[in-house]
């Protein structure tokens, strides 16, 4: 048996590629139509609310012109309308739960990821997850029943020894004999602890994600070098999760401003224009609507939704800027929040 | 004392081996060789010392607080007592570190403290959150008569023995099932088409998906409430909750089942092609499947998170206190609004009920978070 090797002109052979077909087969065309149809489906549902709103704010913000950002009152029967002082009142919520939420879950972040037992570490990240799926109204049950007893001495506390930083101050005398419990509950300070119990496990968990991938030869380079623990994390895992932190606390900061229940279960509603979290009385944007909604008129009801289209704004902007910052971060990679 | 290493052929041995190639190891007379084996440094475990200045400070924290808070000054207050506490253990902390260790060191236990405190500060919020809404409800979670019973013809002043949240719990299990039937086939599809399809038009839908997540609950609610209700004509009912729901949860389970699906390998995809499968047959027989307990968890974390909004449904299904079995008649209670109505009201023996509720809603959602993590530690397993 011998082989025989066929001699030919490379020229004569030369391969004709293949006509691969790129027109789609039959299934393959109605699949990929069916799916364009779902998307497209969603797209008209999601994106239909985005721009049913602001068809509905056109008429409110022609009607009361820039007035309705800077007035404070709510009285449709007067014809006045705007929302100066909930916004405020948001923003003060906010920023009270930030207060705490961020303290305290780059702490949570920091311990589990570095400080805790290894046995231990896998349930605390799922305690951490579960703190983010109880029910926003068992943390208003909390709030209400739990915190606001213990807050109000801490509130009149903070009143008699910082009071003369404005923003600690409370309209009445701390140094009665009977003090006013009343003027310190309801308050900003007691809905925004509750609205932080709400955030922090959200910017606890991204800003954790982002530490668990700080590069172990950097870790270790710095141990060899002598670094303390607090100086691996100085040195290393904070710098590295700096787009974590940022985009995490801000992620939670969205969710802090359009937060309804616990804050609706808790505050007193009111429309002055103050920046007092102590003293009670308080609204936010979500609150006002929950609270307004039922007695409404058509062009109280569009009010109302601008006044929610301006929150969703603000809200997208916010987590729109936190996907920014930590998908440009170094620590960016591979994240997904 | 002599280490050989190796045995030494003699020499005519040597000579006979000459036409091979053999390493031979020299005899090493220099003395030991191999230090003597170093106990392995334990890099991140506290040292007894650590542990016993540790709670030592804490101990006399502990002490200190008591007689500032309750002896010296008028702050007689758990939250002021555990502040103060805190505060005073971390001082003494430093200064009993300090006696033994450098400054680095000092500043790492602090800063420990602090982090550990601030750890067990959240641990702590989370534990009480759970035990106080159980601890409230054991009044009322042993009747019977709570898990079967509506709240028709129960006034405030009448027992626990009456009445119960039967109700509202078979509103929100049904407005929930109609969100899941709504939102899934929806999200799903929206899903395998950002990632199976592609193109120019799914980015734009990705990023519209994406930015609605950041739509506040409430104003999805108002939404539905302004449109269907309003606009329409619907009454209050058990449908436009379901819609609210849906319109809150679509962007999140769409957005989750996205990355899930991502993560799919794409070499199972090309597999699967390559065996002449169609687009259709390789999503259903093979991206899917693969990507099963991801979503699985997806959704049931949009469930999770569906079954607790309370605002959506406070704009849009009003408060029955009778079994409702239509979702399309007329107005519905379900667990969130109970809880919230109960609570406004004040009776004593409605909050109770309130917190029962609250109870049974927690339970619901810590089953539902089980089932997910059991669900998603499947997936690892593999």
């Amino acid at each position: 048996m011998s082989t025989i090797v066929r001699v030919e002109e490379p020229s004569s052979t030369a391969a004709t590629p293949r006509q691969l077909a790129r027109s789609e087969s039959g299934s393959d065309r109605v699949f990929a139509i069916g799916a364009r149809a779902v998307g497209a489906m969603v797209l008209v549902i999601t994106g239909g609310i985005g721009i049913f709103l602001a068809v509905q704010a056109v008429p409110t913000i022609r009607h009361y012109g820039l007035r309705f950002f800077t007035e404070t009152q709510w009285q449709p029967e007067a014809d006045v309308v705007g929302i100066g002082s909930v916004l405020v009142g948001t923003a003060t919520v906010a920023l009270v739960a930030m207060t705490f939420a961020f303290p305290l879950g780059l702490a949570t972040a920091l311990y589990i990821s570095e400080y805790a037992p290894a046995r231990i570490k896998a349930t605390l990240v799922s305690m951490v997850d579960l703190m983010a799926a109880v029910p926003s109204i068992i943390y208003g049950l909390w709030g209400f029943f739990l915190l606001q007893p213990l807050a109000g001495p801490l509130a009149r506390w903070l009143h008699t020894y910082l009071g003369w930083i404005p923003i600690f101050r409370v309209d009445t005398d701390p140094h009665a004999a009977l003090w006013e419990q009343t003027r310190y509950t309801a308050s900003a300070f007691i809905a925004g602890i509750t609205v932080a119990m709400m955030v922090l496990p959200m910017a606890s968990a991204v800003m954790r994600e982002v530490f668990s991938q700080a590069p172990l030869g950097e870790r270790e380079g710095a141990l060899a070098l002598g670094a303390t623990r607090l100086g691996v994390i100085r040195s290393v895992v904070i710098p590295f999760g700096k787009g974590g932190i940022i985009g995490g606390t801000m992620l939670g900061l969205g969710r802090a401003l359009g937060e309804t229940i616990a804050v609706l279960l808790i505050i007193s509603p009111s429309f002055d224009l103050k920046f007092r979290p102590l003293e009670i009385g308080t609204n936010t944007v979500s609150a006002l609507i929950a609270g307004r909604f039922g007695d409404a008129t058509s062009t109280q009801l569009s009010a109302l939704l601008t006044a929610g289209l301006v929150l969703f704004v603000i809200t997208l902007v916010i987590n729109t800027l936190a996907a920014v910052v930590v998908s440009r971060s170094r620590s960016g990679a591979g994240t997904d929040i | 004392m002599t280490t050989v290493t190796a045995a030494v052929p003699p020499e005519a041995e040597l000579a006979r081996h000459q036409g091979e190639l053999r390493t031979y190891l020299r005899t090493v007379d220099d003395g030991p060789v191999s230090a003597p084996p170093a106990p392995r440094r334990h890099l991140s475990a506290a040292t007894a010392e650590d542990r016993t200045v540790a709670l030592g400070s804490l101990a006399a924290g502990a002490a200190a607080a008591w007689v500032i808070c309750f002896r010296l000054l008028p702050w007689g207050n758990p939250l002021a007592y555990a502040v103060t506490g805190f505060v005073l253990f971390l001082a003494i902390l430093t200064v009993a570190t300090s006696i033994t260790a450098s400054g680095p060191a000092v500043t790492d236990r602090l800063v420990g403290a602090v982090i550990t405190g601030g750890a067990a500060v959240v641990g702590l919020a989370l534990v009480s959150t759970v035990a106080y809404t159980f601890i409230r409800a054991a009044p009322a979670l042993p009747h019977i008569n709570m898990y079967v019973q509506d709240m028709a013809a129960v006034g405030p002043r009448d027992a626990l023995s009456v009445g119960g949240v039967a109700h509202a719990l078979l509103g929100s299990v049904m407005q929930i099932a109609i969100a899941v039937v709504v939102t899934v086939p929806l999200a799903l599809g929206t899903a395998v088409f950002m990632t199976e399809v592609g193109g120019s038009f799914a980015r734009v839908v990705r990023t519209v998906v994406e930015a609605m997540t950041a739509l506040p609950s409430v104003v999805a609610g108002l939404f539905v409430y302004s449109v269907l209700i309003v606009t329409l004509g619907f009454p209050r009912s058990g449908i436009a909750a379901a819609m609210a729901l849906s319109v809150m949860m679509l962007p999140i389970i769409a957005r989750a089942a996205d990355v899930v699906l991502r993560v799919v390998p794409s070499g199972l995809r090309e597999a699967s092609l390559a065996l002449g499968a169609s687009r259709w047959r390789t999503v259903w027989h093979v991206v899917l499947p693969t990507a099963r307990p991801g979503l699985a968890t997806a959704l049931i974390l949009g469930i999770a998170r569906g079954v607790g909004e309370t605002s959506p449904v406070l704009l849009t299904s009003g408060a029955a206190p009778f079994f409702v079995l239509s979702p399309f008649t007329g107005v519905m209670n379900s667990l969130p609004l109970f809880i919230y109505s109960t609570v406004r009201s004040g009776e004593p023996l409605y909050v109770e009920r309130g917190f029962a509720a609250a109870a049974i809603l927690l339970t619901g959602v810590l089953v539902l978070f089980v089932a997910a993590r059991l669900l998603a530690r499947q997936r690892s397993g593999r």
